[in-house]
């Protein structure tokens, strides 16, 4: 066990001028509050540079940082995908296609858009499931940032989960969707500039890019790998047996690159509110683009730390040692390990800031998708229709403090039921996979009724569950029967997506031709993309703000990253 | 624009950029602070970067509102 780190004067200075400044904003944006549009909604008022910022910022939680630096050591560079082949697509495709019905339509939400394209019963769905996973998304976040500093500053388990989210409730409450949505644009930059020299002197010390490609071939070819295989993205997946991944290409383009990325960027609710908040249509199609530049290089910050530490811990003369390893490497503590090996007194403050940051940013960004949730399409549909809008802003704001209330709950559960959270993180994934399929086929093609949408997710999550319950990996799955055994846990992940989506996709089509569409023309347009007149930008814009043009000089540079790290 | 963020991100990055190269300053020969840094300043450096993004946020932005 590594020993713990104190902190001194000066970087406790650090941490608590940040916490200044984000209740500051939050404090700042209260007057503005004066409508439940402005506070569930940020009053579609926001510059797109900042919607765009916050749109991959609220992707970029504590726990998504910890599992690319876990992943870029065990897997690579390979892991970049999740950043190229599992986003950049997805987020062009969410841009010029689909953000037309979001921001264009009256809804205010992603399960709204189902209730105005389908039916009740297909939003409810999907309501309560998001509801759900934010909260618990919410504790998880929380009982990971509270686990961290106990183990590395030894602070007061209870004390950090009291600490977290009376500063997230505060800034939210004060300050709703915006005060989330700016915070997230400070977060995105603390996080590049806290992270960033961890990279240039671990980069280093290991000998620059070269001397790390030299160092991981070694690590590959001791695990039976080819030489490059930690250093390249694609060329080692002709077979899932030739990379640590155990996945093939068609699991990686299929899997990630289609059902999975598509799935989350384009109909998460918590990403897609970020773009639905922008000041105007054209604002909100360059939202995804926007974000999906610094996107393309985020695995410099946080997949080359992991590979960094790799190589070290191949070096034992470099003498690191990952936080909180019993005998057990948890390849999770990567960053953290990294950062007080490497940071001194004042640097290793904004380090732990920025580490911070990300979390309650994780927290805020799920919090802020309930609330409007919670608000629009449980309450306002289920408990009590027709008040008045003040009324419903209270409402958001009472669910602001239940939301934070109900993750503080899930963080216990998390800390006393680790295989709950296991499971339930799961059951999420079963949610969200055939997702896609229905939004594709309700935005075009005019003939999906709400019967096949509402029916047809049900099946597909249960495809999931049916094809994790009938296959095994890693010890995994498998509790109705082993047909098949995958190579890893990522294969086994991807294929029971790619399952999910094909029945939801072919089951919604079938049962679209049995039932009868219930939805006039009418009520469809603005809705389904034949019945939409063609976006068209506002006149006047420059030429490289047009989403299209955006979207293509984003392509090549994406082409070019790949080839480059083929 | 209620807020303009461009304000307390330059001001935040300013003001702990300032501290971070006022610190660096102050333990320019501290060896031993610097060993697990490979020996390098890099309280200085990062502050440095900060102070730069900082001051050239609000220079711009302020230059900005005032024109308009």
């Amino acid at each position: 066990m590594a020993e713990t780190f104190s902190l001194s004067f000066i970087d406790y200075a650090i941490m608590a001028i940040y916490f200044i400044f984000v209740l500051g904003i939050g404090w700042a944006l209260k007057k503005y509050m004066k409508s439940s549009a402005q506070f569930l909604e940020g009053g579609k008022s926001i510059p797109s540079w900042i919607t765009g910022l916050a749109f991959i910022s609220a992707n970029l939680g504590a726990l998504e940082v910890f599992g690319m630096g876990a992943s870029g050591a065990k897997y690579g560079l390979m892991t970049a995908h999740f950043y190229l082949v599992g986003a950049i697509p997805a987020m062009i495709f969410l841009a010029l296609f689909m953000m037309p019905f979001y921001y264009g339509s009256k809804a205010r939400s992603v399960p709204e858009y189902l209730k105005l394209r389908f039916d009740e019963k297909t939003r409810g769905f999907n309501a309560f499931s998001f509801a759900i996973m934010t909260v618990f998304a919410s504790g998880i976040s929380m009982f990971a940032l509270a686990r961290l500093m106990e183990v590395m500053l030894n602070w007061n388990f209870n004390y950090s989960i009291l600490a977290s989210a009376v500063i997230v409730l505060v800034y939210t409450y004060l300050g709703g969707l915006k005060s989330a949505i700016y915070n997230e644009v400070l977060q995105f930059f603390l996080i590049v500039i806290g992270f960033l020299p961890l990279v240039i002197i671990g980069l280093q010390d290991v000998g620059g890019w070269e001397g790390l490609t030299a160092k991981l071939s070694e690590v590959a070819l001791n695990k039976g790998y080819a030489a490059g295989t930690w250093t390249s993205t694609w060329r080692f997946l002709g077979s899932s047996s030739t990379n640590p991944m155990g996945v093939d290409w068609i699991a990686m383009l299929m899997g990630l690159g289609f059902v999975l990325s598509f799935g989350y960027w384009c109909t998460n609710f918590l990403v897609v509110q970020r773009a639905m908040a922008a000041n105007s249509m054209s604002a909100a199609r360059r939202t995804p683009l926007i974000g999906a530049l610094p996107k393309m290089f985020l695995p410099i910050l946080v997949i080359v730390p992991g590979m960094i530490a790799m190589a070290l811990m191949s070096m034992p003369e470099k003498g690191l040692q990952l936080i909180g390893n019993n005998g057990q490497t948890d390849y999770n503590m990567i960053i953290p390990t990294m950062l007080v090996h490497y940071y001194p007194t004042g640097l290793l403050g904004l380090g732990i800031t920025a580490l911070m940051a990300s979390f309650m940013s994780g927290m805020a960004g799920n919090v802020t998708a309930f609330n409007t949730v919670f608000t629009y399409d449980i309450y306002q549909s289920y408990i009590r229709p027709g008040k008045s809008d003040d009324h419903y802003l209270k409402v958001g704001q009472f669910a602001t403090i239940f939301g934070v209330g109900v993750s503080i709950g899930a963080a216990y559960i998390a800390a006393n039921f680790n295989n709950i959270m296991d499971f339930l993180q799961l059951i999420f994934a079963f949610v969200n996979a055939p997702l896609f399929a229905t939004f594709l086929l309700g935005m075009f093609w005019k003939r999906t009724t709400g019967h096949a949408a509402f029916w047809g997710l049900l099946t597909g999550t249960s495809a999931a569950a049916l094809h994790y319950g009938l296959t095994i990996s890693e010890g995994k799955g498998g509790w109705l029967g082993q047909l098949v055994e995958y190579p890893s846990a990522m294969a086994q992940g991807f294929y029971t997506a790619i399952y999910a989506w094909t029945v939801c996709f072919i089951l919604t089509i079938i049962i679209s031709l049995a039932t009868k569409q219930l939805k006039t023309d009418d009520d469809l347009r603005g809705l389904v993309y034949s019945l939409t007149p063609k976006t068209k930008d506002e006149p006047g814009i420059p030429w490289h703000e047009k989403p299209v043009v955006m979207a293509m000089i984003i392509g090549v540079i994406g082409i070019v990253l790949t080839i480059i790290f083929w | 624009m209620d807020v303009d963020i461009r304000i307390p991100i330059g001001l935040l990055f300013a003001i702990l950029g300032l501290i971070l190269v006022l610190f660096g300053l102050y333990s320019m020969n501290d060896a031993d602070l610097y060993a697990r840094s490979l020996g390098r300043n890099i309280n200085l450096w990062t502050g440095l970067v900060m102070l730069l993004f900082g001051g050239l946020m609000l220079f711009f932005t302020l230059r900005k509102k005032k024109s308009s």
